[in-house]
């Protein structure tokens, strides 16, 4: 029982850490304008800083970017791009980021 | 230091029995050797170093001591922004462990896994990330190899020297005269990048010699990028100034005399004349016998970026054949190297690279000093088609020229610059 209830546990750390590498490798592909694990060069004047931002928050922006719904220059012709799922990995990835730069 | 480590690791590994064959890759620091310090060579080396957690070694073989960006560049010859507005530096990737070494690499020894470097020093490599840009297929404009000719008539689609001499050339320039720039056939580094250079040189104009012209004799049928925003552009803002004529395939240049040739013997005649050359994978690619597509560009398997040349060999960028839709700019090549940066961690760490890849392209193009436009997609793995296609339904352009935008542009610069560097400007 206990050996179940801990390899249940093994199993879904590793399937956290499998979202958590999928989303960090989708991130990336977003990193060129959002900077590097969510982190705005900009200090997040013009742009949102996303690391550490709630994960709901940020999935339900992107649904809205790709619905339409949310107005936008670029973020609706980017969204389009990703699957729900991969918004949620990506979300995921960003909610568990720091929003400040490690010294 | 490194090097020490490094000597002592190769001792360490000559000692160790065969039985150890399991432990000779723990035994020893993996070793990646990337070439070339632009946007694609300067994000993998990054991103090895951050997703390995510093446990593999990377070697950054770059011969210039900053970091010049072409995007923006053409801000330079329009006015408003200047070098040191676009020139950056490797500290920042040094800060994490980046061993910079500021050579040329001259050959590959893919039997040793080496690359020789033009100082005679060898670096062996287990995986081996070449970015080398674009070099000039020059013997394709038979004047330009004459003596003095790349001094007179300039490309400035390296940014550095070329764009400072440009602006100087276009300063120099009485009201009145004639800017001609000649654009290769597709494919080429940076495709809005002409179009946007005409933008700025008639903005320029505009404001300090409004009786000039802009000349754009462009090999292609039309304008490859962004063409119905730029045209619109041109009709409005720079109305009577810029003029575009497609189907002009630049055969030769008379540079003494500032002429363009087609190859139908036509000839323009410029007070300024800006020829970009056709182009083909940086040197080192070439002379290594990677560039198999037309003897031009680096064939690659897009889960990894791996040469299908060459074992252990990845070639980001500008110098690969690219899979439908995808250009040759700055952005993709940020984009390549994380794909191949994720796969080389994983397959130096024994496990397979990630099956189902994805990158989006983000392009911007300033038309005014504050005014800018954008194209862009998102790309994914299509498992059936073996390369990397734009997700159906995603993407497009901007509807017209706006501001907002321009200030966008700016932002991403940062963060592109900021993501495959590491420092923040």
């Amino acid at each position: 029982m206990n050996l179940l209830i801990v390899t249940l546990l093994a199993l879904a750390a590793s399937s956290h850490a499998v979202a958590l590498e999928n989303g960090q490798r989708l991130y990336a592909s977003c990193a060129g304008c959002h900077g590097t694990a969510g982190l705005d060069a900009g200090g997040g004047k013009l742009l949102p800083v996303l690391a550490g931002q709630p994960k709901d928050a940020l999935a339900a922006s992107m649904r809205a970017f790709k619905a339409g719904t949310r107005p936008a220059t670029i973020m609706g012709q980017i969204a389009k791009g990703y699957s729900d799922e991969q918004i949620e990995q990506i979300a995921g990835y960003l909610a568990a980021q720091r929003s400040t730069q490690a010294k | 230091m490194k090097r020490r480590q490094f000597v002592k690791g190769i001792s360490a590994l000559a000692l160790t029995p065969l039985a150890g064959c399991a432990s000779t890759a723990s035994s020893r620091r993996r070793q990646v050797v990337v070439v070339g310090g632009g946007f694609g060579g300067a994000t993998a080396a990054k991103y090895i170093r951050l997703w390995s957690e510093g446990a593999i070694d990377v070697t950054l073989v770059e011969p210039n001591p900053t970091f010049i960006s072409c995007p923006l560049s053409n801000l330079v010859l329009g006015g408003s922004m200047q070098m040191a507005d676009i020139t950056l530096g490797y500290a920042g990737l040094a800060s994490i462990g980046v061993r910079i070494v500021r050579d040329r690499a001259a050959q590959i020894d893919f039997d040793k896994q080496a690359v020789m470097l033009a100082s005679g020093q060898a670096l062996r490599y287990d995986r081996l990330v070449l970015s080398p840009g674009v070099d000039f297929l020059w013997d394709q404009l038979p004047g330009m190899q004459r003596p003095g000719a790349q001094d007179t008539v300039l490309h400035a689609w390296h940014a550095g020297t070329q764009t400072a001499a440009l602006r100087a050339q276009l300063g120099a320039m009485a009201d009145g005269g004639v800017f001609a720039m000649t654009i290769p056939p597709a494919p080429y580094r940076c495709p809005p990048g002409p179009y946007e250079r005409a933008c700025q040189v008639a903005h320029y104009f505009s404001r300090a010699k409004p009786k000039s012209k802009v000349l754009i004799l462009d090999a292609n049928d039309d304008v490859v990028s962004k063409g119905k925003l730029f045209k619109a552009i041109w009709a409005t803002r720079y109305a009577g100034m810029v003029e575009y004529r497609p189907r002009f395939m630049t055969a030769d240049v008379d540079a003494a005399a500032r002429t363009a040739i087609s190859e139908l013997g036509d000839k323009v005649q410029a007070a300024v004349l800006n020829v970009i050359p056709p182009q083909r994978a940086g040197s080192i690619a070439a002379q290594a016998g990677l560039a198999n597509v037309n003897r031009r560009w680096c064939e690659v398997d897009f889960l990894t970026f791996a040469s299908t040349q060459a074992a252990n060999v990845h070639v980001l960028g500008d110098a690969i054949q690219a899979s439908p839709l995808m250009p040759k700019s700055a952005h993709m090549a940020n984009q390549h190297a994380k794909i191949c940066a994720g796969a080389v961690v994983d397959l130096l760490n024994g496990k397979s690279p990630n099956p189902a890849p994805m990158l989006t392209n983000t392009c911007y193009s300033f038309v005014t000093d504050r005014e800018a436009i954008h194209v862009a997609s998102v790309h994914a793995w299509d498992a059936a088609a073996k390369t990397l296609l734009v997700v159906p339904g995603s993407g497009g352009l901007s509807g017209a020229a706006n501001e907002p935008e321009a200030a966008y542009a700016m932002s991403w610069a940062r963060n592109i610059w900021s993501d495959s560097l590491n420092q923040v400007r």
